[in-house]
């Protein structure tokens, strides 16, 4: 049987957030990067690398909030390309703190309306899965580091059982 | 240009050339806000802390930092000696793993000619080398910020009044035998930043907040390179700000001048001060300093590095921590400061608080926006350079992204929110 030597392709997208599941991973990457530099293959993170390419994924993360009409449609289109999609952190998954706006009071939102306005964000801050079906969800402010990694686990053993870590 | 790759956040750059001549530069964050001062509003004032510091995840536990300094301010606070520590090793842990960041993942690859970082060859002894070299002191530091602070990200431990857990022997041990072993790696790291090729020279006035004592990241007054010093409390006399209508974010320059704030200003005004080992270790590259080469300030946080290992393993051999109760104060109606040195420079931090415990209202200036207008001279000088020696377009969003990159700076803290009155 011919063996399938293609890595995992991963893309990695943050949107409105303070980008700390994407801090958090680089320190994961202190501990993981030789044996996750065997098994994936970073096609898009611009925390890593320049030439980033747009086009099939495994597994794509995504971290933060949807703020504005270009991110819907940009989320959608990696969706597109995606076998799996993974919300990560509180703003994926609660849109909080990034749609905090939300519950401000009416006097508050009456002064910061012309900024909304100007930059045409979204009335309202949006979840990762208000937007498009997510395979999984990693909560925490940042992410729970636990969590991400077990999901990681079960998702290389899903796609990818000939490149899963033995027992 | 979309999307500048390998800095902290998401930002743009446009340029207009007119015969040759760079006639406009926009350096924007396409951030969104999230207005954070806005939300301070009505707030406790023990929840200050941990609100802003997810303005932004890298510098997180400089703001938390410079928030508790406001807070204790407002509050008339001072904190015990013992916290006073814990909270440079907060920052020394801070400024390592940041720094490596920046310098191992974001700037390295420029200089090996790759795209990124894990593209360096492990088969090659060099490259092997700094690829662990790289990890290794990135978790020195993480290892050091979360034994002191909880976390490297949105730290839990530090608090208005104190430290809520303490550092235990064990721990305080394998964080010395991790800092110790990489010192030599930190050493190589600031000859790979001496010998560079990338050179830009531009000259301007910088700033820094520095310690009466040892070079360090908290405590002190601010001080400009005309000579000047100014206490805490009198920021706003040294920052005028500049707004720009095309960016979710703000600038600022003083005295009609953009200035710089970040490593290279703190080693330009203050090397003096840093920790004798340090000094000692690098003579020769210490003598480059004070420099205008705004690639120095990759070589400059290369020897922060240093000087934070040096300097966490100097206190952490040398006492001991004893749990202590938080000092509390009654609230007031009165304005709090706080200004600490984040990686990337000057973080001011203000909050006017009520007498019933809550916050009014707020202020936050980031070192992003303060090295905002450099950054487009810096541009627009960089592209007029790079026509005349007949570069291609097609090259110079790499050398623009060189040049960004030695900024270091933070788009996701310059796109938090600043309450903007438009002219």
């Amino acid at each position: 049987m011919e063996q399938n030597t293609k890595k995992i392709a991963i893309g990695w997208f943050s949107f409105s957030c303070c980008e700390d599941s994407t801090i958090v991973f680089t320190e994961l990457l202190n501990d993981h990067w030789q044996e996750w530099k065997q098994l994936f293959d970073f096609r898009h993170a611009r925390v890593l690398k320049s030439y980033n390419i747009m086009d099939a994924f495994d597994i794509a993360f995504i971290e933060g909030a949807l703020a504005s009409p270009e991110h819907v449609e940009k989320l959608k289109d990696i969706r597109s390309r995606s076998k799996k999609l993974v919300a990560i952190g509180a703003c994926a998954v609660t849109g909080l703190p990034a749609g905090q706006r939300a519950n401000f009071t009416e006097g508050q939102k009456a002064e910061i309306q012309f900024l909304v306005d100007r930059f045409g964000a979204l009335p309202k801050v949006l979840t990762v899965k208000e937007v498009v079906p997510v395979d999984a969800e990693i909560p925490g402010c940042p992410m729970d580091t636990k969590k991400f990694l077990e999901a990681v686990t079960a998702l290389v053993a899903e796609l990818r059982p000939d490149l899963a870590p033995k027992a | 240009m979309e999307h500048v790759t390998k800095i902290e956040g998401d930002a743009s750059i446009s340029v207009k050339v007119e015969n040759d001549k760079v006639t406009d530069v926009k350096f924007q964050t396409v951030e969104y806000k999230r207005f954070f001062t806005e939300a301070m509003k009505g707030k406790s004032i023990m929840a200050i802390p941990a609100h802003l510091a997810r303005i932004c995840g890298t510098c997180s536990n400089a703001h938390i930092m410079a928030a508790i300094e406001a807070c204790e301010d407002a509050l008339g606070l001072t904190p015990t000696e013992q916290t006073d520590v814990l909270r440079a090793l907060t920052m020394h842990g801070l400024i390592i793993r940041d720094h490596a960041l920046h310098l191992y993942l974001f700037s390295l690859p420029d200089v090996y000619g790759k795209d990124a970082f894990l593209d360096l060859d492990e088969s090659i002894p060099e490259e092997h080398q700094i690829l662990h070299d790289g990890f290794d002191i990135k978790g020195s530091g993480n290892f050091l910020a979360t034994l002191i602070a909880g976390r490297s990200v949105h730290a839990q431990y530090p608090t208005v009044g104190g430290f809520l857990h303490f550092p235990d022997k064990a721990g305080i041990d394998e964080a010395v035998a991790k800092l110790t072993a990489v010192r030599p790696a930190a050493l190589r790291l600031i000859k790979i930043f001496q010998d560079q090729p990338f050179h830009f020279d531009r000259k301007t006035n910088y700033q820094a907040l520095v310690p009466d004592g040892n070079f360090g990241y908290i405590k002190g007054a601010i001080r400009t390179s005309r000579g000047e010093m100014f206490p805490e409390k009198e920021y706003r006399n040294l920052l005028e700000h500049v707004v720009l209508p095309y960016s979710q974010a703000s600038a600022y320059q003083y005295k009609g001048e953009g200035y710089f704030v970040g490593a290279l200003a703190r080693i330009n005004i203050a090397k003096d001060k840093l920790h004798p080992k340090t000094k000692a270790s690098i003579p020769d590259t210490l003598a480059l300093f004070p420099s205008t080469d705004v690639f120095h300030n990759n070589l400059a946080q290369a020897i922060e590095i240093l000087h934070s290992i040096d300097e966490a393993i100097d206190i952490l051999t040398t006492r001991t921590f004893m749990p202590e109760p938080l000092v509390k104060m009654a609230a007031r109606d009165a304005v709090g400061v706080g200004v600490v040195e984040a990686p990337r420079g000057t973080l001011y931090h203000k909050v006017v608080l009520g007498a019933d415990g809550k916050i009014k209202e707020g202020e936050v200036i980031v070192p992003t926006g303060q090295n905002q207008i450099n950054i487009e001279q810096d541009i627009g000088r960089l592209i007029e350079q790079k026509l005349a020696e007949g570069m291609e377009k097609e090259k110079m969003p790499a050398e623009m992204e060189k040049l960004i990159r030695a900024y270091d700076p933070c788009m996701s803290c310059a796109a938090h929110f600043l309450k903007v009155k438009w002219a």
